[in-house]
């Protein structure tokens, strides 16, 4: 413990600052905005049941009076609804925000599930070799030949016509990390077995092999800590996906029930008040997903390029 | 060559196999014909023989066997809701989705191999900034957010275009009905085709100028340009075609994927296509008329997957098709 101490001074804020990812994050304005704007979101979308004015899940807080009620700088409005209410006299900003954290949430988790998949998968791919990484690696082509949208959506119209309503609703925050996760594992499978196939050929290995060390400790304790970041940048560029595939999913009405709603299901109600003239239940949700994307993508880019010097940016 | 074929072809079948597997697996789990067919007008001796006439007592295997048959001949059951045929039904819809992908493709080929270029030639040029700027902010927009603004902007404020359907359709050799033929067809076709395009937009841009980017720093376009060839020449007739290459494979399989987002714009445009037709079907738990659309948009991906594969080989000679050792 001690001997650590001295081999290893600086405390943990100080190799931070020390590193090259800070050095780069430091100099590079977009993606200081970006990930600031998306620690905002992020903050007001865990803590919403404590800031949110009201809670949307609570019907007995709602009063049809109030619906479809414009946002407060438009004329008509009342002041104790910031963005506006929607159809059914829900405050539009303390659903955005609940919203918000039910899209995280799934897009977090939906990564979390299939980057343990494609992990596991490409691994296993990359270190074997021969017939197992090819039938393997067969499978992932073809899924993704189909686009994981469309596999989402196959799958969740049938576990849908499986559940009755109540069931599905109850379930549809699992059902759709799971669907997600099961759908977009070959992305991450492939990225983590090029790593492998790379890393496999370096003397290290070599040596944990002479050391008698069986393939499930090399491929997990040896081999996984060395592809790290490039599981790191796509699992950024996967939440992005992952939360744009829910909302698609929801919007379509496969996914959140309109009484817990994502922001997909939000933009979903919205729609069909379109030509009301009740545009912000739509348009405003819609703003919130598009910038949650946008800083997630935007990071994911920046983590590319600090993590990869050879692609140059013009 | 042939020993490709035939491997493309077995996995082609597998893949068939599977999705007809998972078909039949719903429909024998799901559906239950005879409540359709008779209601709950029957006594349970009579719904006992009914299921006994229509072979639903038989073991799996035999049933299986029976699905298959069908399948091949194109029989895929009747719809519970059109009481049609199921294939009947997809293949009155087939022509409005696949107008609506043929009129995409064209928006994105015409706008994304000049702007790639473009973008590839002059990197620093603002105008490749901002398209690459745009490019990653129209990543990040989902395809119906995009319908919807279209909406929003082009009927809801302006009251230019029309906001659903296919408007005025017209008939061509009997059986196709087409939108291209008329002018309300066409002004009704122009946003569900934007907002598809949009959505591939931005990755076809970026492609077109990385292979641009990497075609150009070849010897041969040095070589080229040592001639004294003018620039425009040497863009266009040297750097271009080999350009094309790339994009043409990447984007047949991508053409195929726009059929999962025509789901989305068919349903925020109500158009009446095989996307809008999917989901009013899971709506209504019209089981055979999902397993149908399910086996035949898995057919039309493994049949575009295995073309476009082999084109591949047959224009790039390079591409090693069977994977031997290397």
């Amino acid at each position: 413990m001690s001997q650590q101490q001295i081999s290893n001074p600086l405390s943990r804020w100080q190799r931070i600052k020390q590193s090259d990812l800070f050095y780069y994050f430091s100099r590079d304005n977009v993606a200081i905005v970006s990930s600031m704007v998306f620690l905002i979101l992020a903050t007001l979308a865990i803590l919403s049941p404590f800031i949110a004015p009201f809670d949307p899940y609570d019907l007995r807080q709602l009063d049809l009076m109030d619906s479809e009620l414009p946002p407060v700088w438009i004329e008509g409005s009342d002041p104790r609804f910031l963005f506006g209410t929607d159809d059914q006299g829900r405050d539009l900003w303390s659903t955005i925000l609940y919203g918000m954290r039910v899209s995280l949430l799934i897009g977090i988790f939906a990564v979390l599930f299939q980057g343990t998949i494609g992990i596991t998968i490409g691994l296993v791919s990359g270190y074997m070799g021969g017939k197992v990484d090819s039938i393997l690696m067969r499978i992932a082509d073809v899924q993704l030949s189909f686009s994981t949208l469309m596999v989402a959506i196959i799958v969740l119209a049938i576990v849908k016509s499986a559940f009755d309503g109540e069931t599905y609703s109850s379930w549809a925050m699992v059902i759709l990390i799971l669907v997600i996760g099961l759908s977009e594992w070959p992305q991450i499978a492939r990225t983590v077995r090029s790593s492998v196939l790379a890393e496999k050929e370096k003397e290290y290995v070599d040596a944990a092999h002479v050391m008698g060390f069986g393939p499930a400790r090399i491929m997990f304790k040896h081999i996984l800590p060395n592809c790290l970041s490039p599981i790191f940048v796509i699992s950024t560029v996967q939440i992005a996906n992952a939360i744009i595939t829910e909302a698609a999913l929801s919007f379509l009405g496969l996914g959140m029930p309109v009484t817990e709603p994502s922001l997909g299901s939000l933009i979903s109600i919205g729609k069909e008040y379109l030509f009301s003239g009740s545009w912000w239940i739509t348009l405003i949700p819609g703003l919130f997903l598009i910038v949650i994307v946008i800083t997630i993508n935007l990071m994911g880019d920046f983590l590319r390029d600090v993590y990869n010097p050879k692609l140059y940016k013009d | 060559m042939i020993q490709f074929l035939l491997k493309r072809l077995l996995q082609a079948m597998l893949v068939m196999s599977i999705i007809s597997i998972a078909c039949f697996a719903i429909q024998d789990s799901l559906g239950d014909p005879t409540r359709e067919m008779a209601a709950n007008s029957i006594s349970s001796e009579e719904r006992e023989l009914l299921r006994e006439e229509l072979g639903l007592n038989d073991s799996t295997i035999v049933q299986f066997g029976r699905f298959i048959g069908r399948a091949v001949q194109g029989d895929l059951g009747n719809s519970y809701f059109f009481k049609e045929p199921a294939m009947t039904v997809i293949l009155k819809k087939l022509p409005a989705t696949l107008e609506l992908t043929f009129a995409a493709s064209i928006l994105i080929i015409v706008i994304s191999i000049p702007l790639g270029v473009f973008t590839a030639i002059r990197p620093r040029h603002w105008f490749s900034r901002l398209t690459m700027a745009i490019s990653v902010i129209g990543i990040s927009i989902p395809v119906f957010l995009t319908a919807i603004g279209l909406i929003f902007i082009f009927s809801v404020t302006l009251g230019w275009m029309p906001s659903f359907g296919r408007g005025e359709t017209i008939e061509i050799w009997g059986y196709w009905s087409s939108n291209f033929f008329s002018g309300d067809g066409l002004l009704h076709i122009i946003m569900p085709a934007v907002a598809l395009s949009s959505i591939m937009l931005p990755l076809f841009i970026r492609l077109v100028r990385a292979e641009m980017l990497e075609v150009l720093s070849t010897e041969y376009v040095k070589f080229a340009r040592a001639k004294g060839l003018s620039s425009y020449k040497v863009y266009m007739k040297h750097a271009l075609k080999n350009t094309m290459l790339p994009v043409i494979t990447v984007g047949g399989v991508q053409i195929g994927i726009m059929v999962a987002y025509t789901i989305l714009t068919e349903s925020v445009f109500q158009w009446p296509g095989m996307g809008f037709m999917f989901l009013e079907a899971v709506n209504r738990s019209d089981i055979p008329l999902i397993t149908a659309y399910i086996m035949f948009v898995g057919f039309l991906f493994v049949v575009v997957n295995t073309l476009v594969d082999l084109l591949y080989g047959v224009i790039n000679p390079m591409v090693d098709l069977v994977g031997g050792n290397k």
